[in-house]
């Protein structure tokens, strides 16, 4: 009972006409940062960080929450219009929201994903609200041997999708792993595959390759097809908001799944990107629409918004009651609590009640202002699509090199992610997934780096991937998973024969 | 697709049998880098180039089954017509331009020329919208990130004899 | 009176213009690239925004001040963009250990003497840290232990071949004691699994395990320092930084201690450093400043110049021995 007062006490603070005009700024400055590419949320709260130590602790950390929920809602839009991810967990929105925009339905796309996104963001508030002491303790129970079994769980429920030939399906998969170890090896701090070439020092980033192969390369599949973005005829009023709404009560049940592994995955903190990987696998797998999924199933853009803005909102907590960020944004606000003279960890939910319940509080209204927001400017977004294709094509390309460029400051990025837009266009047309490509960038080295940490604790045994209740479970569910998608496989397969 | 007679293009074989050798070129690449790091496992794990060496190994495994594949396969479909390669070209080659030339010129000239370029080449447009939004949007661009966000990108010598 | 007062304005506004050229020969005329050589939300990057906050907050400079991380390759992807940027005074750089470390492990073509030194800022301190359930009350308590556990016992730090696990084969090499070292990719993140119980021991800055400290997780068992650090305010059950012990009072006579520094590019002209060393005196003097190294418990140190520069190839020398000793250096 007293956390409902406390939490009644926040709200009070978070109301604060101060404090609500720091949330609505924030909450544009999200949705800005989400959706210029290469400006994501980590860049964004670390540039405005310093802006907000006049302000008062509370507000500030109101204002950069705000900023943080914005880049979740904002990464979603450009995923969905040009099948550009603005932030790594909005890739799995656009296996299913781009394909609804070039059918013209790119504002139930967006509608959806935005209402997904506060629904996962509400779960996940709500969670942090009630068991917030109880979940910080489960964190903790996550070593190297853990986090490796998530990674691979994120994996196994991802991989055997895709219904391209397995063996392009492998090799897009294997060329995304050699690119996530180009650069420092973090764990014996030597340089491996970067043959003396000072700009391959940071490796391959994510964001650049993404960029690349699905921005760029979306463009050049466009101009091979002439001279024109499909999907300019979407519904441009506010109707198709209340029109997707009554759709998306029928998704209870992967909203539900979602929100769950979204909330599993911000606690450990493996974060929003496999989330929302695992949670579009799973969906994929376990609905009856699963056949359609890819080809603008509105349930594959609910599955991963859910999930990882359920991700990204749970993530905050590990960070408060530990120290320990689950993102990368997360990090950032940790420095910027530190600053203040907050110092998280198990004493600041009993010194600094205000502060926290002010903080809670603020993430219940500013999802539901960030929602107000976003969904009001669902026409807009939608319209962009009615921009003629020459106008709109240069300035995607500009703004793709700008993000490129910007999330090392170097131009060398720019060159690479115009190498990888090529790609693109030349795998998409000769059939090899990009998914799984992608999947490995971002996985690949943080699994071999938890692989590789495990086997330093346990003197090289592997013995260590079962060596209690909750690493064991983990990989279990991670091989059912690998080998359901052979199963099923081979019973359809064995259907098929007989039929 | 299949009419051949009327619109040629390169086949679709030789492109796909080109782009399996670049990865298994890109594998072998992989693989040296590798055996340079060190691929064996030591006292402590698996050493630097350990699952980059097996990763390597997989890609040219993976691509000798996709060559196979794709000799085999032999429908006579074409990539793409030669007009239609002629539009993705008209795009990457511009583009290309551009990015080679930003470390010199700068973001916000190469911009302007690159989006001007575009619109009025493939869209046609009169010269007062094209000049609208190509001087517009670097405008905006550097109001956004270098004054809002303080986000410096490249700059050249217009940049430097404006004092930006 | 009306003539009076215009006279006194004019006398103020002649004396104001005529004041400004003998402060400061050279000022920035653009804004200020702050390079991090590491991820956002670490150490340096902290410091780096917090002085960013306090030149912002208090006025200190006519220009916007940058901050931009350029982490890759443990940081050398930063060293070298300053390195490449000679006779560029709108760019300066904060350093880690990674200054010495970096080049010596990864072999990139770099080394402290391409870059301008400006300031010493600080220095961060290092702490032995066990789990607080845990039995060992003393380093000694510790060390012995982990000599009877025959090298199973965990030793949790940031990165590989940086000062954690230098500090770490010191310790080994001080005691022969034998330690397994688990490098992970940030100290909060090192802190916590020491928490969780997952590493039996960290060489975690102050602020980056004093959360758990204040929150009863961890306990501090030495520091490695001449003299244990000035900070008397008690953090949790009446200890403060200053009851810790020296790690060389408990027969650990290990000494390490992080540059905090900031560099500018190659051939900077004497003015231009000038005028940075003057910021960073008028970013130490705000209480803001006071009070984050009241929160790190950092040693305060500061020197510029001549003093600096010697300080910095000292150090050089010294972590090119330790990690030669190591086995820590390129091979190529």
């Amino acid at each position: 009972m007293e956390e409902l007062a406390n939490l009644f006490h926040g709200f009070a603070v978070a109301l604060q006409p101060f404090n609500i005009m720091v949330m609505i700024l924030g909450i544009v400055l999200g949705v800005i940062i989400g959706v210029l590419p290469g400006l994501g949320g980590a860049n964004g709260v670390a540039i405005l960080l310093p802006l907000t130590f006049s302000m008062p602790p509370t507000s500030a950390i109101i204002m950069l929450s705000c900023i943080y929920w914005g880049a979740l809602f904002g990464g979603a839009i450009t995923s969905i219009l040009f099948n550009i991810p603005g932030e790594p967990w909005s890739v799995a929105t656009t296996f299913d929201g781009y394909p609804m925009a070039q059918q013209g339905k790119a504002g139930e796309a967006l509608t959806a994903a935005f209402t997904s996104s506060f629904v996962g963001a509400l779960f996940a508030v709500v969670m942090i609200t009630l068991v917030a002491p109880l979940v910080a303790s489960f964190a903790l129970q996550f070593g190297p041997a853990e986090k490796f079994a998530v990674y691979f769980l994120a994996f196994c429920s991802f991989v055997g999708l895709s219904k391209e030939p397995p063996f392009k399906t492998i090799a897009a998969m294997m060329i995304g792993f050699a690119l996530a170890a180009v650069g420092l090896d973090s764990i014996t701090g030597q340089l491996r595959l970067t043959f003396g070439i000072t700009e391959l020092l940071n490796g391959f980033d994510f964001l650049i390759a993404v960029i690349g192969l699905f921005g760029i390369g979306e463009i050049l599949l466009t101009m091979e097809e002439g001279l024109s973005f499909r999907g300019g005829n979407a519904k441009i009023n506010l109707r198709v908001v209340l029109h997707t709404w009554k759709e998306m009560p029928a998704y209870w049940l992967t909203s539900l799944r979602s929100c769950l592994i979204g909330c599993w995955m911000g606690i450990t903190p493996a974060g929003a990107t496999p989330a929302s990987f695992m949670s579009y696998g799973i969906a994929k797998r376990l609905s009856k629409r699963g056949k359609k999924f890819g080809h603008g199933e509105i349930e594959g853009v609910v599955a991963p918004e859910t999930a990882a803005h359920a991700a990204g909102t749970a993530a905050l907590l590990p960070m408060l009651s530990l120290g320990v960020p689950g993102s990368p944004t997360a990090a950032v606000l940790l420095g910027g609590l530190l600053i203040w003279g907050l110092q998280p960890g198990p004493m600041l939910f009993v010194e600094q009640k205000e502060f926290v319940w002010g903080l809670i509080a603020s993430m219940y209204l500013g999802n539901l202002a960030g929602l107000l927001v976003v969904l009001t400017c669902v026409p807009v977004f939608a319209a962009i699509l009615r921009i003629p294709f020459s106008i709109i094509a240069p300035l995607i390309l500009v703004l793709c090199a700008i993000g490129a460029y910007s999330v090392h400051s170097s131009t060398f990025d720019v060159v690479l992610m115009l190498v990888f837009g090529v790609l693109g266009y030349l795998f998409k047309k000769c059939g090899y997934p990009l998914a799984p490509l992608v999947l490995a960038i971002v996985l690949g080295d943080k699994a071999e780096e938890a692989f590789r940490q495990s086997l330093l604790g346990s003197q090289g045994s592997l013995a260590v991937f079962f060596s209690n209740g909750l690493v064991g479970t983990i990989m279990a569910l991670g091989l059912i998973a690998l080998f359901w998608s052979v199963i099923q496989e081979g019973y359809n397969r064995l259907r098929t024969v007989t039929a | 697709m299949s009419s051949q007679g009327r619109s040629a293009g390169p086949s679709h074989k030789t492109v796909e049998l080109g782009v399996t050798l670049a990865i298994a070129l890109f594998g072998i690449i992989v693989i040296a880098g590798s055996v340079k790091a060190g691929i064996n496992w030591g006292a402590e794990g698996p050493r630097a180039g350990f699952f980059p060496f097996y990763v390597g190994l997989f890609i040219v495994a993976a691509s000798a089954m996709n060559f196979r594949n794709a000799l085999r396969e032999d429908d006579g479909g074409l990539f793409a017509e030669w007009t239609q390669l002629r539009q993705v070209m008209s795009v990457v080659v511009p583009t290309a331009i551009y990015v080679g030339a930003l470390p010199f010129t700068g973001l916000y000239l190469a911009s302007m020329i690159f989006i001007a370029w575009f619109m009025r080449w493939l869209g046609k447009y009169g010269w007062l919208t094209v000049a609208a939004v190509a001087i517009g949007m670097p405008v905006v661009t550097y109001l956004i990130f270098e004054r809002w966000f303080m986000v410096p990108l490249p700059k050249g010598p217009v940049e430097e004899w404006l004092g930006l | 009176m009306k003539r009076f007062v215009r006279v006194a304005f004019a006398a103020g506004l002649t004396l104001a213009v005529g004041a400004i050229p003998a402060v400061a020969g050279w000022e920035p005329v653009r804004p200020v690239e702050f390079i991090v050589p590491a991820g956002t939300g670490g150490g340096a990057d902290q410091m780096a925004r917090t002085i960013q906050g306090i030149v912002t907050k208090h006025n200190l400079m006519k220009q916007p001040l940058v901050v931009i991380n350029k982490s890759g390759g443990a940081g050398g992807e930063g060293f070298l963009d300053v390195k490449a940027s000679a006779g560029n005074p709108h760019k300066i750089i904060i350093t880690l250990s990674n200054l010495f470390t970096t080049p010596l492990a990864t072999g990139i073509p770099f080394s402290w003497k391409d870059l301008t030194p400006v300031a010493m800022l600080a220095l961060d301190e290092f702490v032995l840290w066990v789990n607080a359930d845990k039995p060992y009350a003393t380093a000694k308590d510790y060390i012995e232990a982990v000599k009877q556990a025959g090298g199973t016992l965990k030793m949790g730090g940031t990165g590989s071949k940086q000062e954690d696990q230098i500090i770490t084969v010191a310790m080994e090499k001080a005691t022969g004691a034998k330690f397994t070292y688990i490098p992970y990719k940030g100290g909060g993140e090192v802190a916590v699994q020491l928490v969780g119980n997952h590493v039996d021991s960290t060489v975690n800055n102050p602020i980056e395990a004093v959360a758990q400290w204040r929150g009863g997780k961890v306990r501090p068992l030495c520091v490695f320092d001449a003299k244990p650090m000035g900070y008397d305010e008690p953090i949790t059950e009446g200890k403060a930084w200053k009851d810790i012990p020296t790690c060389k009072s408990q027969g650990l006579d290990i000494e390490y201690l992080m540059l905090r520094g900031i560099f500018m590019a190659p051939r900077a002209a004497k003015d231009q450093v000038e005028y940075y060393v003057e910021l960073f005196k008028k970013v130490r003097e705000t209480p803001d400043w006071q009070e984050f190294m009241k929160t790190g418990a950092f040693n305060t140190t500061f020197m510029t110049g001549a003093d600096y520069a010697k300080w910095v190839e000292t150090e050089e020398k010294r972590h090119e021995t330790l990690m030669k000793e190591a086995g820590f250096l390129a091979s190529n």
